[in-house]
């Protein structure tokens, strides 16, 4: 995923705001919001966290500062182990061309000590959005790990994946209804991204987004459903 | 049929909550981290062993209607969620070893699955 070919791909299926989201960091976000410059399109800078039950929690912010704080925060709650690129593959940080930066050495797929609670509240104090990620999914999911979404859990959404049907979805999650549901691609591939999630917001920046996610203020957000 | 107090004495258990409740009889038992797979698997009675100690242990294993629950390596829940297994009368089991260690000395007691407990 080269950062002006996530933008061109952007473009091409008429996003106007996407997120990157690596495993535990974040350092590849700021080098696609370079080559995302006068594209019209808004690139969000955030993580996608492992919690201490191994639930992943999408971690969106709305300015850059708030995000390295984060991401420094999670990774002084990571374990210091070195990465096995033969099992994880190389974790490359590259720069707005998609030039080869550095290589991260540590290990990113692992889990920060901390529960799915607490990483909605450090998210939450720190300005962002935290979105349960791909909960129908079997694993790394709030509710595969945890049986069903948490009493005190304070998420602002959560997100399902491209596949989840309505019909079936919240027949078998019925706890899902109480909540704002997204769709993102959760694109590792160009011809993964797509276009599924609408927001109507004010702001192209996207800092509306939590109250879109609430229906407050005229704001919205609607998933493009596939055909049951 | 071996109690929740057997358990605790062969196996160097710190008992975390529900210190009036250990003479529950350990039917059956089970091991997972994903909760989803507890609720489907785990049967009333029996002993859950897990390194898993969010909120949600104790709900599943009242829910269940579980003998009690082994935490393992260390997995220490917040004094709140001990508060909620107090109340809830779910048996919380602390100890340092890992599940692989804890399910050998269980078997070891007799304790099975369900499934093959008949």
């Amino acid at each position: 995923m080269i950062p002006p070919l996530i933008v061109r791909r952007a473009q091409e299926l008429g996003l106007g705001l996407i997120a990157i989201t690596d495993h535990n960091a974040c350092d590849n976000a700021s080098a696609v919001q370079e080559a995302a410059r006068g594209s019209g399109v808004t690139v969000l800078p955030g993580l996608e966290l492992q919690t201490r039950e191994e639930v992943h929690i999408l971690c969106l912010f709305f300015s850059s500062q708030s995000c390295r704080q984060w991401h420094d925060h999670v990774q002084a709650l990571l374990p210091d182990l070195p990465n096995d690129e033969d099992h994880f593959g190389p974790q490359f940080v590259v720069d707005a061309t998609g030039e080869w930066a550095r290589t991260e050495e540590r290990l990113l797929a692992a889990s920060a000590d901390l529960t799915v609670e607490e990483a909605v509240q450090g998210v939450h104090s720190l300005g962002g959005l935290a979105i349960a990620a791909h909960v129908d999914r079997p694993s790394y999911s709030l509710i595969s790990n945890l049986g069903f979404i948490p009493q005190n859990f304070r998420a602002d959404a959560l997100e399902v994946t491209p596949r989840f049907v309505p019909s079936t979805g919240y027949a078998k999650w019925p706890q899902l209804a109480d909540w704002p549901l997204v769709v993102s691609s959760d694109a590792h591939r160009l011809c993964e991204m797509q276009r599924r999630t609408l927001f109507r917001i004010a702001d192209p920046k996207g800092s509306d987004l939590p109250m879109a996610l609430r229906g407050e203020g005229g704001r919205s957000a609607r998933v493009h459903w596939p055909a049951a | 049929m071996v109690t929740l107090r057997d358990v605790v004495r062969k196996l160097e258990l710190e008992v975390l909550t529900g210190e009036g409740l250990l003479d529950r009889p350990v039917s059956s038992g089970y091991a997972a981290d994903l909760l989803s797979c507890v609720i489907a698997r785990a049967k009333s009675g029996g002993v859950w062993v897990t390194l898993q100690s969010h909120a949600n242990v104790v709900a599943v294993a009242s829910l269940l209607g579980l003998a009690g629950v082994i935490v393992t390596e260390d997995g220490r829940p917040d004094d709140d969620i001990l508060a909620r297994a107090e109340s809830e009368g779910v048996v919380l089991l602390g100890t340092p070893s890992t599940t692989f260690t804890v399910v050998g000395s269980l078997t070891a007691l007799g304790v099975r699955e369900a499934s093959s407990a008949v």
